[in-house]
C-alpha cells in the first residue's frame, strides 16, 4: 500500500482485529494438538498447559497406530473424498455449462431444481438412501459413500459454477465454434481453465463436509474394511471410558490431509483472483 | 469465390422479432457494411450468416449453396470479434493456426499460412507471445490474422474497432481497407459508426428495427436517402429536419444537411439565435435555436467568428433539400 493511503494506527487496528480472529479460530485446533502429546493425567489436570518434560507422552499416537487399522481408515477417507470431489467438479461443471450456455425449454426450472439440494439437507433422505443401497447391494462399500457425497456436493457446485460460466465471453466460445472445436473441446479447453478459481472455491466448500462426515459412514459403511477416519476414531470414544489420548491423536492426524488439499486449492484460488485483477 | 444471398431471413427470440424479413445479395469481393443504431439487429444478422444463431425462417446461401443447417466451421467463413476472443492459453501462432489444424490441414500448410498472414500484418515478432502479453491493437491484429489464415469465402467483422482508442481505430480502419484490396475477398462488416461505414464500404446496408432501411454505395445513401432514418443516420453532424409546411412546401419534412444551410447576420428565411459554436479548425459548427424548427446545425468550412446569443438568419439551399412525407419516406419529384 502507498504511504499516502496508510496510517500506522489504522494498520495496527486492522492487524489487531485479524490476529484476534485468527487466535479464536485456531484455539480449538491448538488445544487438540497440545493435548494429543500429553499424558492422560496431564490432559485432565491442566488442559491448557503446554506439554512439558513431566507431561509429554506419545501414548495417544502409539495406541492409534497399533490399535485398529488406522492406515486403511486413512486410505478409505482419502479415496472417498478425492473421488467424490472429482465427480462433483466434473458433473457440476458439465451441468453448469449446459445451463448457462444453451437456451432450451425449462432451463430456468431445471436450474432451480438442481439448486434445491442446497436448501434440503441430504440426511433427511437417509432411510430411503439406506434402502436403495441395500437393494443395490452397495452397503459396506466405498462406492455407496462416493455416490451419496457426489449427490450432496452437486447442488452447490452447479449453482456457483453456472453463475461463473455466464461470465465467460460468448465471443470466445463462438470463435472456437467457427474454428471447428467440438462443444466438449470448448468446455474442457476454453471454459474450464477460465473458471478455475470458482472450481477451487467449490472444491474447498465440498471437501470439508465430506472428510468430516460421520453420519453416512456409520450408516452405509460401518464394516472394518470400509471405515473412514472419522468413524475409525469413534472406537476410542466409549459409553463409560473414553481414551482421550487416542481420540486427540487421531484427530490431529486427520487434520493433515485436509490441510494439504486446502493448500493446493487455495493457491489456485489466489492465482485465479490475482490473474484477473492485474491483467 | 464468396457471394452471399439472404432471402426473407427472420429471427425471433421467443415473442420478440429481432429480424423481420431481410433480403440481401452480396457479390464476390464486395465490402459490405451493416450499419444501424444498437438493437437494430445487425449483429444478430451477422451471427445468422456465421451460423452461430439459427434463422427462424428464410434461406442463407453462400456461393449458391444453402447453408441453413451447416455448422459454422463448415461454412468456410472467418469472424473477427469486438472483444478479440483470442484463446488465452495459446500463443499467437497457435491462435492463428488452430482453425486450419482443426480442419485437417498438414503441419507444413498451417505453418505456411500462419507465416503468410503474420507477414501481411507485421505480427512476426509476436508469434510466440500469449494474448495477455499483447496490447489491444496487437490483439485485434492477431484476431484479423486468425481470420486470414483460414482463407475463407466470407470475412465477418463484428464491430472490430469499437474497443480501440481513436488513433488506433483510424489506423486499423486503413489496414482493413488495405487487406480488402490485397485479398479481394468478400467482407461483411458490422458497425454502429457511420464514419467507418462510409470510409470502408463498397455498399452499405442501413438497418432499422430488424428491417433493411436502404442499401447502396456510401455516396448514394448520402446524396439520395430513401427515408428520414437513413438521411439522419448517414452524415455527421446530423441532417436538419425542418417543418416543410412552415416554409410553404408540399411535404411533411424538409431534410437539409448542415453544410447546405446558409447563415447570415442580415437577412434570410428563418430567424434564430445562436446557442452554441464549435470551432474545429477546418470547420465551424454553429447551433441555432429557431422558433419554428427547433435547434438547427449549420456547418461552415474554415474559421468563422460568431457569438452565442447573436441573432442570425438561416436559408436552406433549395436544390440540396430532401422532401419526406408523413411516414418519413422520400418524396421524389
Amino acid at each position: 500500500m502507498s504511504q499516502a493511503r496508510s496510517s500506522l494506527s489504522r494498520t495496527i487496528a486492522a492487524h489487531a482485529v485479524l490476529i484476534t480472529y485468527t487466535l479464536i479460530a485456531l484455539f480449538p485446533v491448538f488445544v487438540i494438538l497440545i493435548n494429543s502429546v500429553k499424558s492422560r493425567r496431564a490432559i485432565f489436570a491442566h488442559p491448557l498447559a503446554l506439554p512439558g518434560p513431566g507431561s509429554f507422552d506419545l501414548i495417544g499416537f502409539t495406541t492409534v497406530l497399533q490399535q485398529g487399522d488406522f492406515l486403511r481408515y486413512f486410505g478409505n477417507s482419502m479415496i472417498v473424498t478425492v473421488t467424490s470431489l472429482v465427480l462433483v467438479l466434473l458433473f457440476g461443471a458439465m451441468a453448469a455449462f449446459a445451463l448457462s450456455e444453451y437456451r432450451f425449454r425449462g432451463n430456468l426450472l431445471l436450474g432451480l431444481y438442481l439448486a434445491l439440494g442446497i436448501m434440503i439437507p441430504i440426511r433427511l433422505g437417509t432411510v430411503a438412501i439406506l434402502q436403495m443401497m441395500v437393494a443395490a447391494h452397495l452397503v459396506n462399500t466405498l462406492l455407496a459413500l462416493i455416490l451419496v457425497y457426489t449427490a450432496q456436493g452437486l447442488p452447490l457446485a452447479v449453482f456457483i459454477l453456472s453463475e461463473f460460466m455466464k461470465t465467460v465471453s460468448d465471443d470466445l466460445k463462438n470463435a472456437g465454434r467457427i474454428d471447428g472445436l467440438s462443444e466438449y473441446r470448448i468446455f474442457f479447453r476454453l471454459v474450464l481453465p477460465l473458471v478455475r478459481p470458482a472450481m477451487a472455491t467449490v472444491a474447498v466448500f465440498s471437501m470439508i463436509p465430506i472428510w468430516n462426515d460421520l453420519w453416512f459412514p456409520l450408516i452405509l459403511a460401518p464394516a472394518e474394511a470400509t471405515k473412514t477416519l472419522t468413524l475409525g476414531s469413534q472406537v476410542f470414544i466409549g459409553q463409560f471410558v473414553t481414551n482421550w489420548n487416542a481420540v486427540l491423536a487421531s484427530l490431529s492426524l486427520a487434520i493433515l490431509p485436509v490441510l494439504v488439499l486446502y493448500l493446493i486449492f487455495s493457491r489456485q484460488l489466489i492465482r485465479g483472483i490475482t490473474a484477473g485483477a492485474v491483467k | 469465390m464468396g457471394d452471399l444471398k439472404l432471402s426473407a431471413v427472420t429471427k425471433s427470440f421467443g415473442k420478440v422479432d429481432v429480424i423481420k424479413g431481410v433480403d440481401l445479395e452480396v457479390k464476390d469481393g464486395e465490402f459490405c457494411v451493416f450499419v444501424g443504431p444498437s438493437g437494430c439487429g445487425k449483429s444478430t444478422l451477422l451471427r445468422i450468416i456465421a451460423g452461430l444463431e439459427d434463422a427462424t425462417s428464410g434461406e442463407i446461401l453462400i456461393d449458391g449453396a444453402k447453408v441453413n443447417l451447416t455448422p459454422p466451421s463448415k461454412r468456410e467463413i472467418a469472424m473477427v470479434f469486438q472483444s478479440y476472443a483470442l484463446y488465452p492459453h495459446l500463443t499467437v501462432r497457435d491462435n492463428m493456426g488452430l482453425g486450419l489444424r482443426q480442419s485437417g490441414a498438414s503441419v507444413a500448410d498451417v505453418q505456411a499460412s500462419v507465416a503468410r498472414a503474420s507477414e501481411m500484418l507485421g505480427l512476426g515478432p509476436l508469434l510466440e507471445r500469449r494474448p495477455s502479453e499483447l496490447s489491444g491493437g496487437q490483439r485485434q491484429r492477431v484476431a484479423i490474422g486468425r481470420a486470414i489464415v483460414r482463407t475463407p469465402k466470407l470475412f465477418l467483422f463484428d464491430e472490430p474497432l469499437s474497443n480501440l482508442d481513436a488513433a488506433l481505430r483510424v489506423h486499423t480502419r486503413i489496414e482493413i481497407a488495405r487487406l480488402h484490396r490485397e485479398l479481394s475477398a468478400t467482407m461483411i462488416y458490422v458497425t454502429h459508426d457511420q464514419v467507418e461505414a462510409m470510409t470502408l464500404a463498397d455498399r452499405i446496408v442501413v438497418l432499422n428495427g430488424g428491417r433493411v432501411a436502404q442499401v447502396g454505395a456510401p455516396m448514394e445513401l448520402y446524396n439520395n436517402p430513401a427515408n428520414t432514418f437513413v438521411a439522419g443516420f448517414i452524415g455527421s453532424p446530423q441532417m436538419n429536419f425542418l417543418k416543410a409546411p412552415a416554409l410553404g412546401l408540399a411535404a411533411e419534412t424538409l431534410g437539409i444537411r448542415p453544410e447546405h444551410l446558409a447563415i447570415s447576420r442580415d437577412a434570410g428565411q428563418i430567424p434564430g439565435t445562436i446557442s452554441h459554436v464549435e470551432h474545429l479548425g477546418g470547420e465551424t459548427n454553429v447551433y441555432v435555436n429557431t422558433d419554428a424548427h427547433g435547434l438547427l446545425t449549420v456547418r461552415l468550412f474554415g474559421e468563422h467568428q460568431f457569438a452565442v446569443q447573436e441573432a442570425v438568419w438561416l436559408t436552406p439551399d433549395p436544390a440540396r433539400g430532401f422532401l419526406f412525407d408523413t411516414d418519413g419516406n422520400r418524396i421524389r419529384a
